[in-house]
């Protein structure tokens, strides 16, 4: 201790640094806030404006292909001259065609019905690994998040061959016997109920699996203690807990799987209706701009509510965290 | 000469009135939102000092010592360190250095690392970074362990990176926010005594906050005892325990009991007290309690006497009966239940391993004590 | 009773997995056939891939794909850790629950809207679709899964570590970069590997933004895959795949030993 002599020798006084910097550091600590706002407002929000704005117009025969176009130069008068030139003809094309209806009609019926045979699939799966033990709960885990990293594409791509007509599916079944002829799966619906189950299935049990997890199985034995049978209990306890985990599994799979392009297009064939592929087709096939923007700012509106629903979600999820 | 406890060393610079505090938080209020966490404090701490500041949870303690550290600001009043005004000071530019409750380790450095962070933010050269590093490491006996990381240490030894870690930079004062608080009983009592012996070598201001009555006695010279942000008493570990200034502080540290009663008599320095049953209690040191104001007399167990005789001589003696008694090894606590239906506790410690004449349950017993036994309080 | 729930656990597991697993399974299998039918074995053969890499224009595709994936992870890298630090270490700020929910929308957000109304910007500020533009379009929505990824592991993150190096001495930004950023780094890179992956794996987003001379490898997969399966393309997927799950395999493994070692030396130290 003799030579760590340690007496308080003064060190720098606090009157010696002025208070500069302490400003600089705020700067630098709202520039986290600001950089990442301004690069959403401007590639996220602004674009939905723009979306917005283009539905509102004409289509034309253009590069682009819609009027009016912005055109600052002609300044605030300019603007509101194209202002006047809005309307709404485009959203009353997309409600007296009934393509669109039923498309619109189509896609929420088919994500609803794949949520449904997702979260049926996806609680099994997720409550087993819950249950699982400890040691093998991880492995269980990037086994269910690995095919969420390999390509959509080419997981939607793999079910063609199995699902078609001459594909290993029927030729499975023929093989046992089960069928003569083959099942027509590939554009049907039902392919479509695959593709979309198969593809977000993950996206169902993490929320369940993180909600289940959390669950003390102690819980479950006390209420069959208290005389309450297991199919009981699991409505009456596990059921209820796991609700978060399934309101966030659901809203997961349903927001995206209306809006879905690529499952429609390769699993449905050309007779599906979806919302996707509708926007897709006028974009790409009819270069209607004005109208694709229509059908999106209508898609968007549809997703609104449940969106809203999901960032609650998140929100609360993010509460309790802490 | 009469003393209040025993003195541990002749550093008592709060009762020179020429001392300066190093220290001083001035009417300081912090709230968050609604909810005021510091209610208008006043505390003067002084150069060398080993101060506590003991509460339970929520009582403000931390607030204080991070508001002293920077982290938190006071809504208002001033916090002044040797003179200078600590407002818009950020952490890092104040000359006081804490050591934190989880320690807060950097994960990711080795112990010397840890060591080190501090001195390198100074721009200090590296060889007497080395030197310095070398230095805390043997302070702490921690010299073999300066590769390791931190989660490959116990966490005793953890908690002596910590605190060399924070005496690195030789600050002007040290904050320990509950220093031993994650250390089992053992190792917190031993290093209560390592952490004294640092601060008097190190000549350091010390301000620990602490929930742990016993630790806060152990190693302080003096106790601040706090409540819903406000200051209940500052003292001596003694003063704090015989001499508590109201109800709450006694009940606070230790264990005691509390008479309640009417003040009957008062002369210059000694009273009489009624209690409910109509009990007389003479005492000495009434401090400032006037006739006919209701008070309440806080005698400590140690200092009730209980026999199975009635003794003579003594200044105050009251009936009962053993209600429960727990023997503990070194001393036997007994609850006497008085005539008027009150529980006393009064302990008696075991100095011989066999009793003459043993008390038991629903035995008659009297309890006897002396008039400055205990102290009057009036709030 | 619990052995009975085990075994409908176990079962629900292994069907499920089977049938996560299967359809890839099977597609790799088959980028060995031999046959140009894909569907029908007809022995094992490589040449697929031999023919794979002599395909000049997959190549080009495959190269557009991966500048375009560290370019786009990177820059949503940066800005999605700065949106995480935002939402987390800032609790009330003007305009928090428009940024929270531009944070959270995109990862729900159908690709289809995202990626015409990022076009229709493109074209209303007059930029050429190309290169530049799906980076940009890719950038701005991995961002978003960035921060829920950086978010999670900075809500468990002991703040008392920054305030450790703050009372030391750091300056804020010092605290940051030899502090918070190093402990959070595994965080970090798994929401780049997340962010590299959506970019590689994108199609929607790609078609809408890209233009001539960017075509991505998705797009030209896509392109292929609707003239029918074929057995080149099988065995571009399953490189795909393997390189992913190399990646992410490797990435486990290597967290899973950090872990136990971590596990070994703190019994060890309290041991001792």
């Amino acid at each position: 201790m003799a030579e760590t002599t340690l007496a308080t020798a003064p060190s720098a006084s606090p009157a010696a640094v002025p208070q500069q910097g302490t400003w600089l550091a705020a700067l630098t600590g709202r520039l986290v806030i600001i950089i990442p706002y301004a690069w959403l407002l401007i590639l996220f929000l602004v674009p939905f404006l723009i979306v917005f704005k283009i539905s509102l117009s004409q289509t034309a025969i253009a590069m682009p292909p819609y009027s009016p176009t912005f055109d600052l130069s002609a300044g605030i008068t300019g603007l509101w001259e194209s202002f006047r030139e809005f309307s709404f003809d485009n959203y009353l094309w997309l409600t007296d065609d009934p393509l669109y209806v039923n498309a619109y009609v189509s896609s929420v019926v088919i994500a609803a019905i794949s949520t449904f045979f997702a979260l049926l699939i996806g609680f099994p799966i997720a409550y087993g690994m819950a249950r699982a033990p400890a040691t093998v709960r991880p492995l269980l885990l990037m086994l269910v998040i690995l095919p969420f990293w390999t390509s959509f594409l080419i997981r939607v791509y793999a079910w063609i061959g199995i699902l078609k007509p001459e594909g290993l599916l029927n030729q499975f079944l023929i093989w046992t016997g089960i069928i003569d002829q083959p099942l027509i799966i590939l554009n049907t619906h039902t392919a479509i109920f695959i593709g979309i189950v198969y593809s977000y299935l993950p996206f169902m049990v993490l929320p369940l699996y993180s909600a289940l997890e959390k669950m003390d199985y102690s819980l479950i034995e006390a209420a069959q203690d208290l005389g309450c049978p297991p199919i009981s209990a699991f409505w009456k306890i596990t059921f209820p807990l796991a609700m978060p985990g399934i309101v966030a599994g659901c809203l997961l799979v349903f927001i995206p799987a209306t809006g879905e392009f690529v499952i429609p297009d390769l699993l449905g064939g050309s007779q599906t209706l979806m919302i996707g592929k509708t926007l897709w087709n006028e974009f790409f096939s009819n270069r209607d701009w004005p109208v694709s923007s229509a059908v999106a700012v209508i898609l968007l509106l549809m997703l609104v509510v449940p969106m809203m629903f999901f960032q609650q979600a998140q929100a609360k999820a993010q509460e309790q965290g802490r | 000469m009469k003393s209040l406890g025993s003195i541990r060393r002749s550093f008592s610079p709060w009762t020179d009135p020429a001392a300066k505090p190093y220290i001083v938080f001035e009417n300081v209020t912090k709230k968050f939102g609604d909810f005021t966490a510091v209610n208008n404090l006043s505390l003067a701490i002084y150069e060398r000092e080993f101060f506590a500041l003991l509460g339970a949870s929520g009582c403000g303690k931390s607030t204080l010592l991070r508001m002293l550290a920077g982290f938190d600001e006071p809504t208002s009043g001033r916090i002044l360190l040797d003179g200078q005004d600590l407002r818009g000071i950020p952490p890092y530019r104040r000359p006081v250095n804490m050591m934190f409750q989880s320690y807060a380790l950097f994960p990711h450095m080795s112990v010397e690392q840890n060591i080190a962070f501090g001195l390198k933010q100074e721009g200090m050269p590296k060889a007497d970074i080395d030197k310095r590093v070398a230095d805390m490491l043997k302070l702490v006996k921690l010299e073999q362990f300066a590769k390791r990381k931190p989660h490959q240490l116990s966490g005793g030894q953890r908690q002596r990176v910590a605190l060399a870690r924070s005496v690195a930079k030789r600050p002007k004062v040290l904050l320990l926010d509950e220093p031993l608080g994650a250390l089992d009983k053992k190792l917190r009592e031993e290093t209560q005594f390592e952490l004294m012996d640092l601060q008097q070598n190190l000549g350091l201001t010390f301000v620990v906050v602490t929930h742990d009555q016993e630790e806060a006695m152990t190693m302080a010279d003096r106790i601040a005892i706090l409540d819903k942000g406000q200051v209940m008493q500052v003292a001596t570990p003694a003063e704090v325990y015989e001499a508590p200034v109201s109800r709450f502080v006694a009940n606070f540290v230790g264990n005691v009991n509390m008479l309640e009663g009417t003040v009957a008599e008062r002369s210059e320095k000694t009273a009489t007290i009624t209690g409910a049953s109509g009990a007389q209690i003479r005492v000495e040191n009434a401090g400032d309690a006037t006739a006919g104001s209701t008070v309440a007399f806080a005698i400590r167990p140690e200092k009730i006497k209980v026999s199975s005789r009635k003794p003579d001589g003594a200044a105050n003696v009251m009936e009962g009966e053993i209600y429960d008694l727990a023997y503990l090894g070194d001393m036997t606590v007994y609850h006497v239940r008085l005539v008027d239906g009150q529980v006393v506790k009064a302990s008696a410690l075991n100095s011989s391993r066999i009793t003459e004449d043993p008390l038991s349950w629903n035995d008659k017993a009297w309890i006897s004590f002396a008039p400055d036994a205990g102290v009057v309080l009036t709030r | 009773m619990n052995a009975t729930w085990s075994r409908f656990n176990i079962v629900s597991i292994v069907l499920g997995f089977a049938f996560l697993y299967l359809p890839i399974v099977l597609l790799i299998i088959f980028s060995f056939n031999e046959s140009k039918l894909v569907t029908v074995w007809a022995g094992f053969s490589t040449k697929w891939y031999g023919e794979l890499f002599r395909n000049q224009s997959l190549m080009d595709a495959a190269w557009v794909t991966a500048r375009v994936g560290v370019l786009s992870a990177t820059f949503a890298t940066i800005l999605g850790t700065m949106a995480a630090l935002a939402l987390t270490r800032y609790t009330r700020f003007r305009g928090r629950v428009l940024f929270s929910g531009m944070v959270f929308a995109p990862l729900v957000m159908p690709e289809v809207i995202t990626g015409l109304s990022l076009l229709l910007l493109f074209v209303a500020i007059g930029l050429d679709r190309g290169f530049l533009t799906v980076t940009l379009a890719h950038i701005t929505f991995s961002m978003c899964f960035v921060a829920v990824v950086v978010q999670s592991r900075l809500m468990t993150f002991d703040r008392s570590l920054e305030e450790a190096a703050m009372d030391l001495g750091a300056t804020p930004v010092k605290t940051f970069f030899q502090i918070t950023l190093p402990v959070i780094l595994p965080a970090v890179i798994s929401g780049w590997m997340l962010a590299f992956t959506l970019s590689l794996d994108d199609l929607v987003i790609a078609s809408f933004t890209s233009g001539p001379g960017a075509t991505t490898l998705p797009m030209k997969i896509y392109s292929q895959v609707r003239l029918g399966v074929t057995p080149e393309i099988n065995a571009a997927c399953t490189i795909l795949i393997g390189i992913v799950a190399t990646g992410v395999i490797i990435a486990s493994l290597v967290n899973k030993r950090r872990e136990v070692q971590r596990l070994r030396d703190e019994q060890a130290a309290n041991r001792g």
